[in-house]
């Protein structure tokens, strides 16, 4: 059971509020017919210039290469439902993401995939954020079972949204297997709606 | 205590609760295109699935497709692709497709109201997040991800946590010149950009009554701008007159029962709220944004705000919008010169917003050096507004009148800014980066502001511009 409560891994703080999935996946990369190739294309915008040079982005700090935690601020992910954007950051290596707050979708296109959303406030946020630039060597501990995470020998709490959390304790955080158990109770709830005259 | 819609929706098509103990909910309705769809057909054929309902699925292309030319192949050969994908997936699995030149082709947002596919009381989902358009109808409508996409394939259900309802009452009256859109911007710029997080809202009160649906589906849109993920306005007799008689609507008495099932989702007057929120509609004016969200607007005759005015994380955030944005702290808006605009999108690329700039551009000119594009929603919308003269009317004026889709909203069609331009576009987002140009800069604003600012060459307020306040 451990692994499915714990997490682990080095950790980079983005900092921003309000950081919407066109700037974690500009519109252009979401021409694909498959999510496969989208690591690469993660924060471009911010990442490079047009010409492909280098902007200096933390993400790209050699200290910070491997990192599996990424910390943000409030609001994280608004804007479009792009599941590309989620998408991006884990095959860019991410985990987990630790804001303040997140928007919904993104909060539940995480879950789908098995991406922890983890909430803390800005005070020991940013104290984790201090440390973990300090520290881009060290290794963060994350429990969900008891919404604490160890980082440079300190301890700090988070929360989660429990439906999100339970998915993960019981690592069925994706939900369409559940989903297609309830065959016949969705029929009667179908026949019982109607309302499909508008189809031709 | 009574229901709000929103509760009541939830309860009928409440499949069960899950082991997570979040509600498996039945969706009336999925919409799909090309951009978020091909991906899901795909986890569906590696899982060995079918797809539940497809009669409850409706495809259109809306995303990627060019306004110019759009014969096939498309010149963006990934473009073309995805179009196929979705044709030949569609196809394999027997979901109806309104198809370029099908006469119903569209933004997916607008095809399904104009076509009656939402109707009042239902769920409704997308893999978009401006699903949220269709609460006009009394919908609870969500924007979804691509494996949510999957889910409602194989399903017809989403797994989800209910939210709590925040009732919005804009009361009084709109002064001239001010729009659905000015109100929209006005909730957001007051309740913030994340300020609708966990909420669905509920918009109400004598200015949202008054409003026709097309005003009502502007309103909603913007409604997950806020970080709201659904906005609904209660179904009344407007929302009635606007569904009768059209395409995939019942008819004669059939209509007559639907009416009085519809009806009876409306919130009960005493139905409870986990939030109450008042705007006076008298205070709103036509709305700009001068930065990088949504909630950073202000109203058109202030000045773009001081960073200085602010601190910590707050001034940062304002001063690097500025930058971006490369506005001057306490310089008016009005006057800084666009050079693109840009009227289309699901937020406001219906009939009604061609004809209201079609009524006051009559007479004047686009400015020099400003590009300006006219982009309808629907095949249906382009249809009506030629049958009615209006592109002809744009097209004097100095605008490009161009074939339907998501255009310059997000630029992922041919149609993009360069290096970094302003656009005043009637869209809905004002993201860096929004609108195909890494360092292109957006300032949202209703078509009428579009059109005014588009005429002088910079941000104008179309009350003075075309004499707005007199006339009314």
């Amino acid at each position: 059971m451990s692994d499915l409560h714990q997490r682990s891994g080095r950790a980079v703080y983005v900092p921003g509020n309000d950081i919407d999935t066109d700037r974690i996946i500009p519109a252009r990369f979401l021409k694909c017919v498959t999510f496969d190739e989208l690591g690469p294309a993660l924060f471009y915008d911010e990442r490079f210039e047009s010409e492909g040079a280098s902007k200096g982005h933390v993400l790209d700090a050699p200290q910070h290469a491997g990192a599996s935690v990424l910390i943000s601020d409030v609001n994280f992910g608004c804007g479009s439902s792009r599941e590309h954007a989620p998408q991006a950051l884990q095959k860019f290596g991410f985990k987990v993401v630790i804001a303040e707050s997140f928007a919904e979708i993104f909060h539940g296109n995480c879950t789908t995939l098995g991406i922890p959303c983890l909430k803390m406030a800005a005070e020991p946020r940013g104290m984790l954020a201090d440390l973990v630039t300090q520290l881009p060597e060290a290794e963060m501990l994350i429990d969900l079972q008891t919404k604490t995470l160890i980082f440079a020998n300190q301890s700090f709490n988070f929360d989660m949204l429990e439906s999100s959390r339970e998915a993960f304790l019981s690592g069925r955080f994706d939900p369409l297997d559940e989903l297609l158990v309830a065959k016949s109770k969705i029929a009667e709830v179908a026949a019982r709606l109607g309302n499909v005259s508008m189809s031709r | 205590m009574g229901k709000n819609l929103y509760q009541k929706v939830w309860d009928d098509h409440l499949v069960g609760t899950l082991e997570n103990r979040q509600c498996q909910v039945f969706m009336a309705l999925h919409l799909i295109h090309e951009v978020t769809s091909p991906q899901a057909f795909g986890m569906l054929k590696d899982k060995g699935l079918k797809v539940a309902f497809p009669e409850r699925t409706f495809a259109t292309v809306d995303h990627i497709i060019p306004t110019d030319d759009q014969s096939r192949p498309f010149q963006d050969e990934m473009a073309d692709r995805m179009i196929s994908v979705l044709a030949e997936s569609t196809q394999t699995h027997g979901i109806e497709f309104f198809q370029p030149n099908s006469g119903s082709q569209g933004i997916v947002h607008v095809v399904g109201p104009e076509l009656g596919l939402t109707q009042p009381g239902m769920t409704i989902c997308c893999g978009d997040s401006h699903t949220s358009t269709h609460g006009a109808f009394g919908c609870i409508a969500l924007g979804i991800g691509t494996s949510q996409v999957r889910d409602v394939l194989a399903s017809q259900t989403l797994a989800m946590d209910p939210l709590k309802v925040r009732r919005i009452e804009v009361q009084g009256t709109l002064g001239p010149g001010v729009t659905a859109k000015d109100v929209t911007l006005h909730i957001i710029r007051t309740l913030g950009v994340n300020g609708g997080v966990g909420f669905a809202y509920e918009y109400a009160g004598p200015v949202i009554d008054q409003m026709t649906m097309e005003e009502r589906m502007t309103v909603c849109n913007m409604s997950i701008e806020g970080g709201a993920r659904c906005g609904y306005i209660n179904p009344d007799q407007t929302t009635f007159d606007y569904l009768k008689g059209r395409e995939r609507v019942p008819q004669d008495a059939a209509f007559e029962a639907a009416v009085e099932r519809w009806a009876s989702y409306a919130s009960d007057a005493d139905a409870s709220y986990d939030d109450i929120v008042i705007i006076d509609g008298g205070e709103i004016e036509p709305t700009v944004t001068w930065g990088v969200t949504p909630g950073q607007a202000i109203n058109v005759r202030e000045r773009v705000p001081d960073p200085s005015t602010v601190s910590g994380l707050d001034q940062e955030l304002m001063s690097d919008a500025l930058r971006y944005m490369q506005l001057e702290p306490g310089a008016p808006i009005a006057g800084t010169a666009i050079d693109v605009a840009f009227i289309g999108s699901c937020t406001n690329g219906r009939i009604s917003d061609f004809q209201a700039v079609a009524q006051v551009i009559k007479g004047h000119r686009v400015a020099d050096g400003v590009r300006a594009i006219a982009v309808p929603g629907s095949e249906k919308v382009d249809a009506e507004a030629r049958a009615l003269g209006l592109d002809q009317v744009f097209t004097e004026a100095g605008f490009e009148w161009r074939l339907p889709g998501c255009s310059m909203c997000l630029a992922m069609n041919p149609d993009k800014l360069v290096g970094d331009e302003v656009c005043a576009s009637s869209s809905n987002r004002n993201f860096m980066g929004r609108q195909g140009s890494a360092t292109g800069r957006t300032i949202l604003m209703s078509p009428v502001m579009v059109a005014a600012s588009a005429v002088s060459g910079c941000v104008a307020d179309a009350r003075v511009v075309f004499g707005l306040e007199q006339s009314s």
